[in-house]
């Protein structure tokens, strides 16, 4: 570890971690609807948007309403991307004359931004057309997010309300955290990324003259260099924010278009966590108790950091492979050293190891580097953040719906220990709760390692797979870890664009994605039919250290022993063949 | 309790694709166009008022005379920025050693008397397929090579690798990397000037 890796990544931290409480606050004055700067601008476009919908503000939903109505949204949602991709060879903005997507494909992308995983099996530039991306794709990446941090906005109301029916109403969950969150904030980052280069345009692709002219595969002499363009800084802005991480183009944000400076890959890192991060601000604020939220984010902090620690630690020791070739590896002032293999020179190590991490704990998923090409180690960190069911911030909204989940579980067995009613946050945890959260410690992994087990059975599916050996079993582990958790990242090697992958994942982002905000939401209202019990001496307190080190315990020890053994299978034995061959 | 919210689903969303879908992306490209107009448009370099490329995408150079970039893995033609793509080839694949062994080659047979340890990011892919930069180092070592096959003395391509190179931004954020085109279109206008000299 040298001294620019650590300053890079101590600014990073730094950067985020102010800038939680600034926006959390901001986030909850929306939810609670008092005024919060953008009111007077925004506030005739929300009130607009209610009287043209029939939405009545004041009513109040039970959460089984609320759910229909979440489902109901996103399942237009996904026909509508599925259609949008199928005609756009008929539809305008359509410069390059890509043609109808096929069907699973089409199945697979719809589900993937609708579920705010958006996983790629598309290739961006040689897929889609502008009007696909923009109306299709931009639009979800912006209601996908704002539907779980409505989700989320609903859980938190359960502990604040007494003996009460209703969660809240979601058209105004949905529509507050559209309006004055996330376009706000992505018109800012989206202008500041066309300063750094990233392209903003209605152009069809540039064509210019190479340098030095190419050969084919055939031999042919190509003279020319065709430069994809497109509406890309848009997307890019609420692609981070949001969580999604769907690329413009097929590299995602290794692509110099999308992410082409330093600067923007710093502005783009951090908004991928920031949402997350300050969520726990908000929920602090809106249970009246901040410590709770900092309690939550600490937790967090303690698995991201060591985890970040690592993946820079395995990234810069580069390629033992490499050492008897006489290539050059180590670190100086003129060159990053280390496992360059997949990665861009402007990032070097310390800034896709940043990524990786973050884009991973976050279920964010877009990639500044290809984490097929990391070393065995640095690749088990990605992909075991994602196993832990994306709570170490995870996705807008549900990275904290689900680590209140684990805290559920937590005070649970706290409670078991030390032989009293379990509470959290002055409400009773009793069966139903638990039964709740036990379905997103079950279901998750289910997923996970059922898709992953059938797919190295099939030999469709296992012709997919690009790399050899116990490498070639972590490209689909890591598929099935990032459909089932609703991330999108990938080891980039596997085929997935075929019809087992595209049904198989595109199955499991469903399922994965309502499987579990729909148990969230009973318990949103189950909690908040209960009363409030007052603090007493028995009460186990949330927010002390001792607390904070339990949960995380929890979230690691269920994450751990479930995939352990796949793991083992995986990236772990491929590093010992790596050490000692 | 379903029926009383379809109107509010369709509706909302039709507002919303409208807004989200549409107005956002046009007014960020209004925005875009009327501030950093090259930028959003690909940031593209000219010469006599012809496009030679983009500064944030590379080119393939396998000439010697020229400095080499990053490899390639993108089909059907290196650097090709209509599809971009990485090798995505594991540490423990074979290929990936003999695809560095090839390029280890191919460096040395250009300029056998260089024996320095050549630097990493010179004999692996990028993740983007499209890298335009190097790394310092990667650049160092190739001067003598192209110095030596242009006549150039070997500070003068020394100050052209440092005047199209970039540091840290604020020294914090980043890596020091060279514009690999950059320093070649210089280099093919250096050339006209030394010929005619001559």
């Amino acid at each position: 570890m040298n001294w620019n890796n650590v300053i890079q990544g101590f600014i990073f931290l730094a950067a985020v971690i102010l800038l939680a409480k600034p926006l959390g606050t901001y986030m909850a004055r929306i939810y609670e609807g008092k005024p919060a700067g953008l009111n007077v601008l925004l506030g005739p476009v929300e009130r607009w948007i209610y009287r043209l919908s029939g939405i009545y503000p004041e009513t109040g939903m039970s959460w089984k309403g609320y759910a229909v109505a979440m489902m109901l949204f996103n399942g237009i949602g996904i026909a509508v991307v599925y259609t949008l991709q199928r005609l756009q060879a008929y539809l305008p903005l359509n410069p390059m004359s890509m043609p109808g997507v096929s069907p699973d494909l089409a199945f697979n992308t719809a589900i993937s931004f609708a579920t705010n995983t958006n996983w790629q099996s598309y290739g961006g530039e040689t897929t889609l057309s502008y009007l696909t991306q923009m109306v299709g794709l931009t639009m979800q990446n912006f209601v996908s997010a704002a539907s779980g941090m409505a989700v989320l906005v609903a859980l938190i109301r359960g502990f604040i309300q007494k003996k009460a029916e209703t969660i809240g109403n979601f058209w105004v969950d949905l529509v507050r955290s559209t309006l004055y969150i996330l376009i706000p904030l992505s018109m800012i980052l989206a202008i500041f990324l066309v300063s750094q280069g990233v392209v903003q345009t209605f152009k069809p692709y540039e064509k210019v003259t190479l340098l030095q002219p190419v050969m084919d595969g055939n031999g042919a002499v190509v003279q020319g260099q065709v430069l994809a363009l497109g509406p890309a800084a848009s997307q890019v802005a609420i692609k981070q924010l949001g969580t999604n991480g769907g690329g413009f183009f097929n590299v995602n944000s290794a692509h110099p278009f999308e992410n082409p400076t330093p600067v923007a890959n710093f502005l783009e890192v951090v908004a991928i966590i920031l949402i997350p991060a300050a969520l726990c601000y908000t929920f602090g604020y809106m249970v009246r108790d901040k410590r709770q939220g900092w309690a939550l984010l600490a937790v967090m902090l303690i698995i991201f950091i060591p985890c970040l620690w690592s993946c820079i630690s395995f990234e810069q020791q580069g390629n033992p492979l490499f050492s008897s070739l006489g290539i050059d590896q180590k670190a100086s002032a003129f060159q990053p050293g280390g496992n360059m293999e997949g990665k861009e020179a402007r990032f070097g190590i310390v800034n896709s190891a940043i990524w990786a991490v973050t884009t991973t704990a976050a279920s964010n998923g877009s990639v500044n580097s290809m984490h097929d090409s990391y070393m065995p180690l640095g690749g088990l960190i990605p992909m075991w953040l994602m196993q832990l069911g994306e709570v170490i911030f995870g996705g807008v909204g549900s990275g904290l719906y689900g680590l209140i989940a684990f805290a559920i579980i937590a005070v649970f067995i706290a409670g078991l220990m030390i032989g009293r009613t379990p509470e959290y946050l002055g409400k009773k945890i009793e069966a139903y709760e638990m039964k709740m959260a036990s379905l997103m410690i079950l279901i998750l992994p289910a997923l996970v390692l059922a898709g992953t087990a059938v797919a190295v059975i099939l030999p469709q599916a296992k012709a997919s797979i690009f790399n050899p050996g116990p490498h070639g079993f972590s490209e689909v582990l890591y598929a099935f870890s990032s459909a089932a958790n609703n991330n999108g990242s990938a080891f980039g090697g596997l085929s997935a664009n075929t019809p087992f992958y595209n049904i198989a994942l595109g199955l499991a982002m469903f399922f994965a994605r309502y499987w579990l905000a729909i148990p969230i939401l009973a318990v949103a209202g189950s909690l908040s039919r209960k009363k409030i019990v007052p603090v007493s001496q028995g009460t186990l307190p949330t927010h002390t250290p001792l607390f904070i080190i339990f949960l995380a315990m929890v979230v690691l020890i269920v994450g751990a022993l479930t995939f352990f053994p796949a793991l083992v299978l995986g990236p772990i034995v491929e590093h010992f063949m790596l050490h000692h061959s | 309790m379903i029926r009383e919210h379809v109107k509010p689903a369709i509706v909302s969303f039709l507002l919303l694709t409208f807004i989200t879908g549409i107005l956002y992306p046009l007014t960020v490209t209004g925005i875009a166009q009327v501030l950093f107009r090259e930028r959003a448009n690909g940031s593209l370099i000219y010469r006599n008022g012809n496009p030679v490329g983009s500064l944030l995408i590379g080119q393939h150079f396998g000439d010697p005379k020229y400095l080499w970039g990053r490899i390639s893995s993108t089909s059907p033609v290196r650097f090709n920025a209509a599809s971009s793509s990485g090798s995505n080839l594991g540490p423990s694949n074979s290929v990936l050693v003999d695809t560095v062994k090839a390029r280890i080659e191919a460096l040395k047979a250009a300029d056998p008397d260089n024996t320095s340890p050549i630097p990493v990011d010179l004999v692996t892919s990028s993740a983007s397929g499209l890298d335009p930069h190097i790394s310092l180092a990667a650049a160092y070592y190739q001067i003598p090579r192209v110095a030596r096959l242009r006549g150039l003395s070997q500070d003068i391509l020394k100050s052209m690798v440092r005047k199209h190179s970039d540091n840290r931004f604020l020294g914090l954020l980043g890596e020091p990397v060279v514009n690999v085109l950059k320093v070649n279109l210089d280099l093919d206008s250096y050339k006209i000037e030394y010929n005619t000299e001559i």
